[in-house]
């Protein structure tokens, strides 16, 4: 990014430091909504300032300073309204401080709130989005594709629930630890997907959600060191963004085995490679490790051919035991392709029913079409290509078709 | 500390199960309700909780215009309508969820839990 418009590199400190910024005003004054404009206002000031005074050396303590000073001023100008405001104080924190607890990070306590299993998936990640990553509501409509007005709803609507259910601002209790933290993660990994797999919409903003997603995992694993899925679900980001430039070519998906290796990121694999060895070294796999497993052996290859096709195959079925879902089974035959050959593959794809799933239908299209049966994989690659928006991998699904033996 | 509503819904199929069922078969549900009824006193959760009598029981009363009309029967047809339920105290919804899954696993029936107002301060 050029950064000799000033503006734009108060707007990216701005960005960075939001949710801390956010996550400390809302423990203080018990208010999302109170923390956002008191934090919109900091940003006003620092646009003023900083471009001829400079960056303070800790910008981020300084807009948390300022934001802070401006609500009080508000509040207390607006006595009232600070009478509303403690009547109906929205976010209650009654539970005394336990040193022996969970790291006690603001920014923590603020995605388990946003997170929070009462509110609903697509409100969980809006909210997420809007007050941990600082995107603006336009940005996030722009990037689920939604008019904006919508999206501000959403976001309006999950505030006032957190108020109205009185939904607390905190680390839960270790008992529930880590149910909710599945709800974390899973808010997380819909961001990067969303971002990663962008089936339409414009590229910019939804190539800044994988980047956000990453961002978030990284936050969570300094928050959350001891905790092998947070670790699983960041090497598994990391480890499929590493192949993300070779992942399409000439507007063309490429499949992994046809992927130009040397286009990797080696930096991210090999950070990736560590998380892998790390978390599973605690001994207690979950999807995200197991997942990120199966891309670090992906990855370990110098070729396609090299590729350990049995131990993925291994890695699949104990992904399967932790998260039975027919996606992790056809993932499994194309492994089992590559041992036992197409016939048997296909067998195991046809028992699935994935009907309305386009890697469904590619992944038997290519089977048949290893079998030479042309005839039936015409109409599976068909199928493929009506069930998807992707237009890479349209045109690579359409490629295919068009070679297929006669 | 809030009030949450924790609602038992119940249908025609649900009351015409319950009717079926002995007294003896009953007992059970009795007892475990009463034993969560027990735990939310014991911890100070207890407001207030009790079961209907069947939708049929329902009259309507509607005194917005000038006269009182009486009908039988519920406002609005639907196919649930509130069964039973408690109202209790927590500090917050995370507590009221925590009460809403025992007494669901208690009374056998799915639970929706909604906070009250908050009581404006004088």
């Amino acid at each position: 990014m050029s950064e000799r418009d000033p503006h734009e590199a108060v707007e990216r400190i701005y960005r960075e430091e939001y949710g801390r910024v956010v996550a400390s005003l809302v423990r203080r004054f018990g208010d999302i909504d109170v923390a956002e404009e008191a934090a919109g206002e900091a940003l006003v000031v620092a646009l003023e300032r900083w471009p001829a005074d400079g960056v303070p050396p800790n910008p981020g303590g300084w807009l948390t300073t300022t934001a802070g000073n401006r609500a009080l001023d508000r509040l207390r100008r607006e006595s009232r309204r600070d009478a509303k405001h403690q009547a109906a104080l929205m976010i209650h924190d009654e539970t005394p401080h336990e040193p022996t607890g969970p790291v006690e990070d603001d920014r923590l306590r603020l995605i388990f709130t946003c997170c929070h299993p009462a509110l609903a998936p697509e409100a969980r990640v809006a909210l997420t989005l809007r007050l941990l990553g600082g995107l603006t509501v336009a940005e996030i409509a722009q990037a689920f594709l939604v008019p904006e007005t919508t999206m501000a709803q959403r976001i309006t609507r999950a505030k006032r629930k957190i108020r109205d259910a009185h939904i607390p601002y905190r680390v839960p209790a270790a008992d529930d630890l880590t149910a909710r933290l599945g709800a974390v993660l899973a808010v997380v990994y819909l961001v990067f997907n969303e971002g990663y797999l962008a089936s339409s919409g414009e590229r910019s903003i939804r190539e800044d959600l994988t980047a956000e997603a990453i961002r978030l995992g990284r936050l969570l694993r300094s928050l959350l060191p001891g905790e092998p899925e947070v670790a699983g679900l960041l090497a598994l980001m990391v480890l499929t963004e590493a192949r993300r430039t070779a992942r399409v070519a000439a507007g063309e998906l490429v499949p992994m085995r046809d992927q130009d290796r040397g286009g990797w990121d080696r930096e991210l694999i090999a950070e990736g490679h560590d998380l892998v060895r790390e978390c599973l070294a605690v001994g207690r796999p979950g999807q995200y490790q197991l997942l990120a497993a199966i891309n670090a052996v992906h990855t370990d290859a110098p070729d396609a051919a090299a590729t350990d096709w049995r131990q993925i195959a291994a890695l699949y079925d104990q992904l399967y035991a932790v998260a039975p879902s027919p996606v992790v089974a056809l993932n499994r035959a194309v492994a089992v392709a590559e041992l036992d050959g197409p016939a048997v593959a296909l067998a195991e794809v046809d028992r699935l029913d994935l009907t309305a799933y386009h890697a469904w239908h590619a992944t038997r299209a290519e089977l048949l079409r290893r079998l030479g049966r042309s005839a039936e994989a015409r109409p599976a690659y068909d199928a493929a290509i009506a069930a998807t928006d992707n237009p890479a991998e349209r045109a690579y699904l359409s490629r295919r078709r068009g070679s297929l033996a006669p | 500390m809030s009030q949450y509503l924790l609602a038992v819904n119940g249908s025609a199929a649900d009351e015409a199960a319950q009717s079926q069922m002995t007294m003896e078969e009953m007992q059970p549900l009795f007892e475990a309700v009463e034993r969560f009824n027990e735990r939310l006193r014991a911890e100070g959760a207890w407001v207030f909780a009790g079961g209907l009598q069947p939708i049929g029981s329902t009259t309507t009363v509607d005194h917005t215009g000038g006269e009182v009309i009486i009908t039988d029967g519920p406002f609005a047809e639907s196919k649930e309508w509130l069964g039973g339920f408690w109202v209790i105290e927590a500090p917050d919804l995370d507590a009221a969820l925590r009460w809403a899954a025992e007494g669901s696993k208690a009374c056998a029936g799915r639970v929706e839990v909604r906070p009250f107002q908050d009581e404006p301060e004088a």
